[in-house]
């Protein structure tokens, strides 16, 4: 199992004196295979797409504040909500949920690194380089604008005929395969590289989270990516999986799509349950209650969550049996969570708890998350969905799972975990104005959004005519979007002017850190720990704590430690998907220029692509990475 | 290094090299993950297929177009590549890098057998039978289907040829070894799923 020995070959005797090829700036991080430099990349770039998905969002709101608004064009308009969506999702939260599973993941099983840092690098580029492609299609020619879940024909040539839909299946093909490689790479870094002593009952919640949400990365990804092939097929080869003409099926689109969509909203909620099991401990000064409770409903959360993807489809036509079926196997799913809610609850429950701003966000998140579950069961009984359906009432329900569930998740994480990823504290005053901003504007925000969907205002729609009753909600629902915007850029400024201060934050900032990510400096050097700890019961600091220690003990002498090198392949090969993806997108396109013609209709810019990333794999194969190490006398030396 | 027993650096290699180092044993664990997820890959290929094989939009039908001897011995061929490659990694589990070299050759060279006779098929379908990827849902899904277990076949190939490069070239060490016993996992995991594209599209094609 884990042990001590990933520090070294059996084979290859320690070269003593054998340094590495440092890279600086720029350089260092695009060729970085240290985890946590990756998360921190990982947090950039999905904050960025954040941004760009709540600008959106800001966008929409505008032009629903009041009826018959012309603020944006129905096609536009469209091509909102649908990158919205999109970005949001793929582009948004899972980078950030990516960025704390790195950050956080080798640290607290005691790790080193992840189990393959080559690939943890290729993860994050392909991903980056996913949705840059994505997004460009703002200025190549439209956005997508089938909505985010392209349902066909919609999303065919017939009703799409510009490039946005290819920038879609292609974009997202791109990222989903980064999204695979990290999920691999977390499986296999939990199942094989925990310190000694660490057991799989011994894990941390965090931990247990992220091995569940790879396993469903991994099983359900790969179905996406078979979808958004077929309709590219369908789109530039003209093949006929889902238009009728040629016999194809637009239902088969509904069912790929979502049985990959709904295992994905697990994708995102299981690590912000993680999360909250992190923070309400730490705070309460009381171990998790119900541990081995919680391992159980994780697993059976993300084992139902791949038989209920038809809920989405009720209206859809499958009939009742299947209907009554899906409904039920929806509504079992309240089980496992209510178990999670109750938990949380009575780890507080005469605990010493400390309103922390990452306590506050979790706080937060209890009600909040049991608020959008609760109309997650009202939406599971079939006849009462025929109602709910494509209302603002499902719009309602999935922003309170993901806004109110995910993202206030990530807050608390991001808060909980920012000392020890960049060594400061951020500002627990400012902390405390965001939540309290975003919280408030997010309830105004969507809170309405219930009732306008019961008072039957479809989603999706550009505008809406006065007098419906829908007026005064809408503009409150603008208000509170406004007020969230305000909480994000308090947050913004607090990560500012924590950047000016000093790096001064102690190993264990909060003071009562439970596992092993607070035993080491803030933020931790790159080989992470001196001497891999030994682990002697769940909460493994804490128990050295009650035992009176003031550090692990260590389960491994002081010796040479072997670091993998700093490599560029990873980027190349994104490069080089990046090229091969535009390539085939506009491999029927007529240029004006006959040499842009040329190139592209006869698929060299995309052999060319294809070319650079194979030739990179094969370098990657043919020249082995020995490495490097880093001598005791330099650890001392520190 | 291509003495009959190889030899690592430090002294002679374990029983099974592919698992002496932790990054040979991760690289084993986390292939067995990714073939879960290439499983899924392929079951969303085959339901897709399912689903459309009988809309045929007035084009042939799968009665009509498979030529089953042709299938069956491109299945022969795949199915005995298979058996090679076993042979290869017993080959590895006793040092006998020549007898390794050689079995890993024939599985290649099988592969390209296989390969071959799958593009001869297509070129027929489209240039005789009129049967393209436009043609109707059917064949959209057959080609895709079948197209993707053949492009799978053919990155196999490319990779094992490297990996005979490599053995020849940095001998057999805990760090080759590791990806020629997972590159074994792929062919044999490619194999299964012509074993059951041979049954569904093929055999069902022509009985059901």
């Amino acid at each position: 199992m884990a042990h001590a020995a990933q520090s070294l070959h059996p084979s290859q005797p320690l070269k003593p004196g054998h340094s590495a090829k440092r890279h600086t700036g720029l350089m260092d991080w695009i060729t970085t295979v240290d985890h946590k430099k990756i998360a921190i990349l990982y947090l950039w770039a999905g904050g960025l797409f954040f941004g760009i998905g709540g600008l959106e969002a800001i966008l929409i709101r505008i032009q629903l504040i009041k009826p018959m608004n012309t603020f944006l064009d129905a096609q536009t308009f469209n091509e909102l909500i649908t990158m919205h969506g999109t970005t949001m999702i793929f582009l948004g939260v899972m980078p950030v949920i990516f960025a704390l599973m790195n950050a956080v993941i080798p640290l607290q099983i005691g790790a080193r690194d992840v189990a393959f840092p080559f690939l943890n690098s290729l993860g994050f580029w392909t991903f980056l380089f996913g949705g840059l492609l994505l997004n460009l299609s703002w200025v190549m020619g439209g956005a997508p604008d089938a909505g985010w879940t392209a349902y066909t024909p919609l999303s065919g040539k017939g009703y799409s005929s510009t490039h946005g839909v290819d920038f879609y299946t292609i974009g997202l093909q791109i990222a989903g395969l980064g999204t695979l490689i990290g999920g691999i790479n977390f499986l296999a870094t939990i199942i094989t590289m925990r310190a000694p002593g660490m057991s799989f009952m011994r894990m941390p919640m965090f931990a247990w989270a992220t091995f569940i949400t790879s396993a469903i990365i991994l099983f359900a990804f790969p179905a996406v990516t078979v979808g958004l092939v077929l309709l590219t097929f369908d789109r530039i080869l003209d093949a006929n999986f889902f238009n009728v003409a040629g016999g194809g099926n637009p239902v088969l689109w509904q069912h790929i799509f979502w049985i990959f969509g709904h295992p994905e909203v697990y994708i995102l909620i299981l690590p912000a349950f993680g999360i909250i099991s992190e923070v309400i401990p730490t705070f309460s000064r009381k171990r998790l209650f119900g541990y081995s409770s919680m391992v159980f409903a994780t697993i059976l959360i993300a084992f139902l969550g791949f038989m209920v993807w038809a809920h989405h489809m009720f209206t859809t036509g499958l009939g009742p049996v299947a209907n009554a079926l899906f409904s039920v196997s929806t509504m079992l799913i309240a089980v496992p969570t209510g178990i999670k809610i109750f938990n949380w609850l009575f780890t507080m429950w005469g605990g010493q708890v400390r309103f922390t701003t990452p306590n506050l966000f979790a706080a937060g998140f209890i009600p909040t998350f049991t608020m959008g579950g609760v109309t997650g069961v009202m939406l599971a009984s079939a006849p009462a969905d025929f109602q709910f359906h494509d209302t603002y009432f499902v719009v309602a329900h999935f922003h309170y799972v993901i806004v109110g569930g995910l993202v206030l998740g990530l807050f608390a994480g991001l808060h909980y975990w920012w000392p020890k990823m960049f060594g400061r504290m951020l500002s627990e005053a400012l902390g405390k104005w965001t939540f309290w901003t975003f919280i408030i504007g997010f309830h105004l925000t969507f809170f309405v959004q219930h009732f306008l969907g019961l008072m039957g205002m479809q989603r999706r729609v550009f505008t809406y005519l006065p007098n419906q009753q829908f007026d005064l909600l809408n503009l409150v629902s603008t208000v509170g979007a406004f007020l969230m915007g305000v909480g994000m850029i308090i947050f913004l400024v607090n990560i500012f002017l924590t950047s000016r201060r000093p790096a001064d934050a102690p190993n264990d900032p909060w003071e009562d850190g439970r596992t092993l990510e607070w035993t080491i400096p803030s933020p931790p050097p790159e080989y992470n720990f001196k001497q891999t700890p030994l682990v002697r019961g769940l909460d493994a600091f804490w128990k050295e704590k009650m035992a009176g220690a003031k550090a692990m003990t260590p389960a491994e002498p002081v010796g040479s430690i072997h670091m993998p090198s700093a490599t560029i392949l990873p980027f190349m090969m994104s490069v080089g998907i990046f090229i091969a993806g535009l390539g085939f997108m506009f491999s029927r396109d007529e240029f004006n220029n006959s040499i842009m013609s040329f190139l592209f209709n006869n698929y060299i810019v995309t052999a060319l692509g294809l070319l650079i990333t194979f030739g990179s794999m094969l370098m990657r194969s043919l020249f082995d990475d020995h490495g490097w190490h880093i001598e005791p006398e330099e650890l001392e030396g520190r | 290094m291509t003495t009959a027993h190889a030899e690592a650096e430090g002294g002679t290699l374990p029983h099974e090299p592919e698992k002496a180092t932790l990054e040979g044993r991760n690289k084993v664990l986390a292939f067995w993950l990714f073939l879960g997820g290439e499983a899924v890959l392929f079951g969303t290929l085959f339901a897709t297929f399912l689903a459309l094989r009988n809309q045929t939009n007035e084009g042939p039908s799968a009665a009509e177009l498979f030529h089953l001897p042709l299938v069956a011995l491109a299945t022969l061929l795949l199915l005995v590549s298979s058996l090679t490659s076993v042979f290869a990694i017993q080959a590895m589990h006793r040092g006998n890098i020549a007898q390794l070299r050689n079995w890993l050759l024939v599985t290649v060279l099988l592969g390209l057998g296989f390969l071959i006779l799958e593009i001869y098929e297509f070129s027929v379908y489209i240039r005789h039978e009129e049967f393209g990827m436009t043609t109707s849902a059917f064949s959209s899904a057959f080609y895709t289907l079948v197209g993707f277990h053949g492009a799978h076949v053919a990155f196999g190939i490319m990779w094992i040829a490297v990996l005979i490069g490599q053995l020849m070239h940095k001998g057999l060490t805990v760090v080759t070894a590791p990806k020629i016993y997972v590159s074994a996992m792929y062919w044999h995991f490619i194999d299964v799923v012509w074993v059951f594209i041979f049954t569904v599209v093929y055999l069902l094609g022509k009985v059901g």
